[in-house]
């Protein structure tokens, strides 16, 4: 997509460029292409006017006629403008000086509130604090009972009671003070922006707990209509930030840029997955990439940044480059990459990998079979598998309660792949290019 | 093992030789909130292959089908239809057709979600016809508009399919929260109403309570329910519903499924299998019902097709049309991949649940 977008650029440019000048009007064109990638990607359609309008202004400014290079130069343009518009200042939570601080969750149905609240909760438990949800959705069907077992999983209390939502809330706080809890994380039922009653209710909640906090929970997948949610919530709950859901999967998300125009308080966190430990901190960057279908690659370097180790990746990008990448390095990495979690969400942010990898069904057993098969061989045999004759293959698929074909598979792959890796290996070209890109291979799956 | 080979080393290299790269680089910002602790997420262990499952079986209290009042669904959509009627009544208090009039077209259909591309080819269309047919007024215009919007919709037969002999499996798919469970109580309540006799089946073994919240609208709508153990296999409790429905002689089985993005490989697999499983003998599944949200973007056409593609959609149910979203996705899932919208939620109650009707879903987009 990101590839696509540049494409179009620099074929938009190179026609310009036929023409001798770039004024307003071959600009014009190419925001009209911006306008296109944007509504493409769910930003409301009035945002998107605004932020074109900022863009263009920024465009005319720099000059691009002299640039020599005006296709990046527009792409870093657009993308620094879309940074700017979901970024800004960090929420920075500061606890009440009277405890409990107070967290209000509120958003349209099915966008995630519950299962962020118990992300939350967990969240604050990792600050030290001591959290108590409440369960003031008495609309739906068995919410408080999903909110107690969420709140088993993360081991914090829940408070509720079938009253009504809005005493709920305020016995919540009570019983919060009661047990000494430092935050109260009230979760409420979801409800449509246009709802006079249920908003009617929100409201009485909100002045009942008086919250520190109030949340909007948003789901990535909206489409035009989130302007008009953030902006109803806003007016009656006067928002202190946003949660985006739902980022685990493809939707480009542009909703997260029409909700940051309307409510201008920063998207604090972004929930990316079912589970409890599916939650992190909103990076405008790469959300600005995503949305213009940038690919994840920022994500990537991220969760890599935290698992490997520097030197230990310094070494073995050096050896790769060499082409001595063994085997035992390559277990050494392996236990790096396991740290990112399992290896379908990884594949998904690679770069330049073919579409059929991307379905391919990863296993993460199989992660486990490679590892046991290159355990059982000595440090000698991991540094040169051409001394691996039969007697010892065999002895290595005992060892690892593989078959001796499978050994025979793994050195074979091993050695292809150290061919593909020693020619990706020498030197990427830098994140602000395109990253290395893998060629197309030949999978045999 | 070949796959996570090539994966590995294509981390290696793009993991590891970017972040080297770019490490210092980053270092310096942390944007979004305070520093949040790295959340440590274990790899998931792998799905137990079988389970058996005691199948819980709640037997339904009798309810008397009462006689209620169908919402009507022009009252209902029409709510807030403000914006929408805002730009079309900016293009009928002009005189002529200009380029300002194709902008609040452009706008009014776009912002209904119908999407920038099928937004394109309308208009394109419309502007063909607007000088073969001599159109003039801004009111034919909207009246040429909406004809060929109802003429995209027309066709596909939109009753749910019934099959009388074993019993029939109506599966519910779709991504998290947008409607699934709520839709199924709706659909049982209204076939009870009809005279068939309805078993559900909690196929979403994963959701925190989700059986308990099935177990709700099971009551609601005075059928059985079967249910597994959190965690457990789904197809194994579709399968034990199946078996049930046929041993007692119930007609519809509405097996629930839990959320599921169309992104992740591994959960559609598990989709598909439930699917195999439920089409067995003695079943046949006669409906597979993708709900969407109707707040959904352009995400949604995706979505119906990795769910089709998986486990063959025959229907759309269009959920919470009762807020401000228009669910224009539904026009392009019809003509891009020829699924029909079937069924229209308006509400969280049982009976908010209405057949879709092109005619009136178009009149209600253009309605001030
Ligand atoms: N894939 C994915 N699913 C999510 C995420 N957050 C929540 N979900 C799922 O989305 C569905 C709805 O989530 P809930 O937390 O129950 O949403 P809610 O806003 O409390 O819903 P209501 O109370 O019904 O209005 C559930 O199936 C969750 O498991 C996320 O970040 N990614
Ligand atoms: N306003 C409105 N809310 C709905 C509609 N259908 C479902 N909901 C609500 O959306 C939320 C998610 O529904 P649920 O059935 O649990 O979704 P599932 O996760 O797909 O099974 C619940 O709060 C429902 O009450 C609808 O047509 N209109
Ligand atoms: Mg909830
Ligand atoms: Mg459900």
């Amino acid at each position: 997509m990101f590839d696509a977008l540049s494409d179009r650029f620099e074929g938009i440019f190179k026609r310009l460029r036929g023409r001798g000048r770039l004024g307003e009007a071959e600009i014009d064109e190419v925001l009209r292409e911006i306008r296109v990638a944007l509504l493409e990607a769910d930003v409301n359609v009035r945002v998107a006017r605004t932020l074109i309008g900022r863009i263009k202004e920024q465009c005319l400014a720099a000059d691009l006629a002299k640039s020599l290079t005006p296709a990046q130069q527009v792409i870093k343009i657009v993308h620094d403008a879309l940074v700017d518009a979901l970024g800004g200042a960090n929420l920075k939570i500061t606890y009440a000086s009277k405890p409990p601080t107070v967290v209000l969750m509120a958003g349209l149905q099915g966008s995630g509130k519950t299962t962020a609240s118990a992300k939350l909760a967990r969240w604050f438990k990792q600050q030290g604090r001591h959290p108590l949800l409440v369960g003031a959705d008495l609309q739906r069907p068995a919410a408080v009972e999903q909110l107690r077992v969420l709140g088993k999983q993360v081991d914090v209390p829940v408070f509720s009671e079938p009253s009504s939502a809005v005493d709920v809330a305020g016995k919540g706080l009570d019983e919060a003070r009661r047990l000494g809890r430092d935050v109260l994380i009230v979760d409420t039922a979801g409800r449509l922006h246009i709802d006079a009653e249920l908003m009617d209710e929100v409201r009485r909640i909100s002045e009942s707990i008086r919250p520190d906090y109030t949340f909007l929970v948003v789901d990535a997948m909206t489409g035009q209509d989130a302007v008009n949610v953030a902006e109803s919530f806003n007016e009656t709950l006067s928002l202190d930030g946003v949660i985006l859901s739902k980022l685990d999967g493809d939707a480009r998300g542009g909703a997260a840029l029409s909700v940051k125009e309307v409510v201008g308080k920063p998207i604090a966190f972004a929930s990316v997955g079912e589970k409890i430990a599916d939650f992190e901190a909103f990076h405008p960057e790469r959300m600005a990439s995503r949305i213009l279908g940038m690919g994840d690659v920022l994500t990537l370097i991220e969760k890599a940044e935290e698992a490997f180790d520097q030197e230990e990746a310094e070494q073995a990008a050096a050896k790769l480059a060499k082409g001595q990448f063994t085997l035992e390095d390559f277990l050494a990495q392996m236990q790096q990459i396991k740290k990112m979690g399992p290896l379908q969400n990884i594949i998904g942010m690679l770069p330049g990998i073919p579409k059929e990898l991307k379905k391919a069904e990863i296993d993460d057993r199989e992660l486990a079979r490679v590892e046991a098969i290159i355990r059982s061989m000595t440090p000698q045999e991991r540094r040169d598998p051409s001394t691996i004759n039969g007697s010892r293959r065999l002895r290595i698929a005992n060892g690892s309660g593989m078959q001796t074909s499978d050994v025979n598979q793994l050195l074979k792959q091993f050695k292809e792949v150290s061919k593909m890796m020693k020619m990706f290996g020498k030197g990427p070209k830098g994140m602000r290019g395109k990253g290395p890109q893998l060629p197309s291979m030949d999978l045999g799956i | 093992m070949t796959v996570v080979l090539i994966v590995l080393a294509a981390i290696i290299v793009v993991g590891g030789a970017a972040f080297v790269a770019t490490a210092a680089r980053r270092r310096a910002r942390h944007p979004g909130i305070e520093a949040p602790p790295a959340p440590t997420a274990p790899p998931k262990p792998p799905p137990p292959e079988v389970l058996t499952v005691e199948p819980e079986v709640v037997e339904p209290e009798a309810v008397e089908p009462e006689v209620v009042e169908k919402p009507r669904f022009r009252e209902r959509l029409g709510k807030a239809r403000s914006l929408f009627a805002g730009y079309v009544g900016a293009v009928l208090s002009r005189s002529t057709i200009d380029d300002e009039t194709w902008d609040d077209l452009e706008e009014a259909l776009i912002r209904a979600d119908v999407g920038i591309h099928g937004t394109t080819v309308l208009l394109h269309e419309l502007k063909a016809r607007v000088k073969s047919e001599g159109i003039t007024t801004p009111d034919a215009l909207i009246e040429a508009l909406k004809a060929d919007l109802k003429k995209s919709l027309a066709g596909p037969d939109r009753g749910l399919r019934y099959e009388p002999g074993p019993p029939n499996v109506w599966l519910f798919v779709g991504v998290n929260g947008v409607g699934k469970t709520t839709t199924i109580g709706k659909v049982g309540k209204q076939q009870a109403a009809e005279g068939r006799s309805v078993l559900m089946a909690a196929g979403d073994t994963f959701r925190a309570a989700a059986a308990e919240q099935l177990a709700t609208w099971a009551e609601r709508a005075g059928a059985e329910l079967v249910r597994g153990t959190e965690g457990g296999d789904p197809s194994a409790v579709v399968f034990d519903a199946v078996e049930r429905a046929a041993a007692r002689g119930y007609d519809v089985v509405l097996a629930d499924t839990a959320g599921r993005l169309h992104t992740k490989v591994n959960l559609m697999e598990e989709l598909r299998k439930v699917r195999r499983v439920a089409e067995k003998a003695p079943g046949q599944v006669t409906e597979v019902l993708l709900v969407i949200d109707a707040t959904t973007g352009q995400n949604g056409l995706v979505q119906a097709k990795q769910f089709t593609e998986a486990v063959d959609v025959t229907g759309v149910v269009l959920t919470k049309l009762d807020g401000t979203a228009k669910g224009g996705i539904a026009l392009a899932i019809q003509s891009d991949l020829g699924i029909p919208v079937k069924l229209v939620g308006l509400g969280e109650q049982v009976d908010d649940l209405v057949a879709f009707d092109p005619d009136e879903f178009v009149e209600a987009l253009f309605e001030e």
